[in-house]
């Protein structure tokens, strides 16, 4: 069984058909790029997939399990995690605070206790404490611990997103543009990264990406969205020589 | 000698009340940082607590303690429901109408407890009995020690709550993302109420030191209160929890030192006074940031 099936996902907005009749099936433990021109529908679908949107028609399942209709916060619980477009750190809150918000659906105290203080509420804490600094330590942002999230620099804030979705245990996790705005170098380093949380945190991947030196470089199979619906489907050197696809991009 | 005697006396004055506006306005605060709303039954929760105290102790007799307990549980209840029916079905809605329902609900409960207890103001005596201290020549009454001790811990209690516990974390990733914050797991309703039932719980305790100083109950007696302490919330910048103690406690003391070396009658129009000459100065409050629109 495939870890997640998209099957004839679709949303209208009033008259706009966003997102029409798409297909995804997603292997557990692939890596997988959306792309197509901007407009067609990709953050849409991230939408859809994590509950942000309820689809019009269609059905979404992780596991076998359905999880149209569930909210964001029960869906990042059954293990979908993403980042966002435009970065959405809490920005007011140091970079250890941010992970350990995505901490919450695993790691449970009672109110009471941390009302109270009592002797669990220290234990549980410390144990959010060394897992975010397990966390942080793989993207090499462990020294940043008590920076605000804001005063990080732009390349790490991209990173920080990555580790707090991380955090909430995903088994796939959704990169929205995780390359957007990053100069050559922090791209090249944004991809080691990609490789190293795959085989760290046994994590599938789904990107959405415009780089395409990146969507060829590590992805192993690539659906292509246009108005909506889906374009093409296939392995990147088959998708990117594909005709429809370049004039998708290009235009005629 | 007798000046500055007298000044201290104003100051301790000025910072029993202004501890007490300091208590409410951190709800005002809480609820605006996190559901973007300005609660404005909040002060009538004041009134439902100093209500709740005497049907307590004056009418059922128990303990003071279990009273105030089962106060700070009757108001936290009813901040919850009060959201659940009246604010959580408008979250999506503009804010003017969220506005428009937050007066209404302020007047329903008003009015709810004129018809409970009637328009006749009820004579309700102090529960707190701790003797004055004299500290020199300064005479500190007990109810001003157990006001400064009792609004200090809340303070402390509230800002470890926030920063340290998990719950005071989701509620601070609420407050500046709440999509985010559900993408990332955290409960947003649940959050939402816990914001509610703390502030209320606070507005419940600001109305029995409120009830204790002032020893009359009125079914509009949480208003004025309700409204100065809006004003300390804007006063130290409106989302800000240091804003609001600090805005709380200004608007204490300017209006003990007015009332008492200018005019009682000017007191109130200086300390609104001094809210307009500070927004005009710095719009967003003493420790509020101005929020930078990134397009």
């Amino acid at each position: 069984m495939a870890l997640l099936e998209v099957k004839n996902l679709g949303i209208s907005f009033g008259g706009l058909r966003a997102v029409d009749n798409l297909n995804m099936t997603i292997e557990e433990g692939s890596l997988v790029g959306l792309i197509g021109p901007n407009g067609a529908g990709k953050t849409t679908a991230f939408n859809l997939l994590t509950g942000v949107y309820q689809p019009t028609d269609g059905t979404i399942s992780l596991n076998g399990e359905k999880i149209v209709g569930k909210k964001p916060a029960e869906i990042c619980q059954s293990g979908i995690a993403r980042t966002f477009q435009n970065i959405r750190l809490f920005s007011k809150m140091s970079v250890k605070d941010n992970v350990k918000v995505a901490l919450h659906n695993q790691i449970t105290y009672r109110l009471a206790e941390s009302m109270l203080h009592l002797p669990g509420y220290f234990k549980r804490e410390k144990e959010m404490d060394e897992r975010a600094g397990d966390i942080l330590r793989v993207f090499d942002l462990e020294q940043f611990s008590e920076t605000l999230a804001s005063n990080l620099p732009y390349g790490k804030q991209r990173k920080l997103e990555i580790a707090r979705a991380l955090a909430t245990n995903p088994k796939l996790l959704l990169l929205d543009e995780p390359a957007a705005g990053m100069n050559p170098n922090e791209t090249a380093e944004l991809m080691e990264t990609i490789e190293l949380i795959r085989k760290q945190f046994q994590v599938t991947i789904l990107l959405i990406e415009h780089d395409m030196k990146l969507v060829a470089g590590i992805c192993e199979y690539l659906y292509v969205l246009n108005f909506g619906t889906e374009l093409a489907n296939g392995t990147p050197e088959e998708v990117l020589n594909d005709p429809r696809v370049i004039t998708a991009y290009l235009g005629e | 000698m007798d000046l500055v005697n007298s000044i201290l006396e104003q100051l301790i004055n000025g910072l029993r009340t202004g501890s007490i506006y300091a208590l409410i306005a951190l709800g005002y605060t809480m609820v605006y940082g996190i559901a973007k709303m300005i609660n404005f039954a909040h002060g009538d929760i004041i009134m439902v607590g100093a209500y709740a105290l005497y049907v307590f102790v004056g009418l059922l007799g128990l303990h003071p303690v279990i009273a105030v307990l089962l106060t700070i549980v009757v108001c936290s209840v009813l901040g919850i429901t009060i959201e659940k029916v009246a604010y959580k079905p408008l979250r999506n809605a503009t804010p003017l109408a969220v506005l428009i329902t937050a007066i209404g609900v302020s007047y329903l409960l008003q009015n709810l407890s004129l018809l409970i207890f009637k328009a006749t103001p009820i004579p309700f005596g102090s529960i707190i009995r701790v003797p004055s201290v004299k500290v020199g020549s300064l005479n500190i009454s007990g109810i001003t020690i157990v006001t400064l001790v009792v609004t200090t811990v809340s303070m402390i209690a509230l800002t470890l709550f926030i920063n340290k516990s998990k719950a005071g974390r989701a509620m601070r990733a609420v407050s500046e993302d709440k999509g985010a914050a559900e993408l990332m797991g955290v409960n947003v309703n649940q959050t939402i109420s816990l914001t509610f039932a703390i502030g209320s719980a606070l507005a419940a305790v600001a109305g029995i030191l409120f009830i204790s100083q002032y020893e009359t109950l009125l079914p509009t007696m949480g208003a004025l209160p309700g409204i100065k302490a809006f004003v300390a919330a804007v006063l130290g910048g409106i989302g800000s929890i240091p804003g609001a103690m600090l805005g709380g406690i200004i608007l204490g003391i300017i209006e003990s030192l007015s009332k008492a070396y200018i005019s009682t009658q000017l007191a109130d129009a200086i300390v609104f006074g001094i809210l307009v000459i500070v927004l005009l100065v710095k719009p967003s409050g003493l420790l509020g940031k101005l929020k930078i629109e990134k397009v």
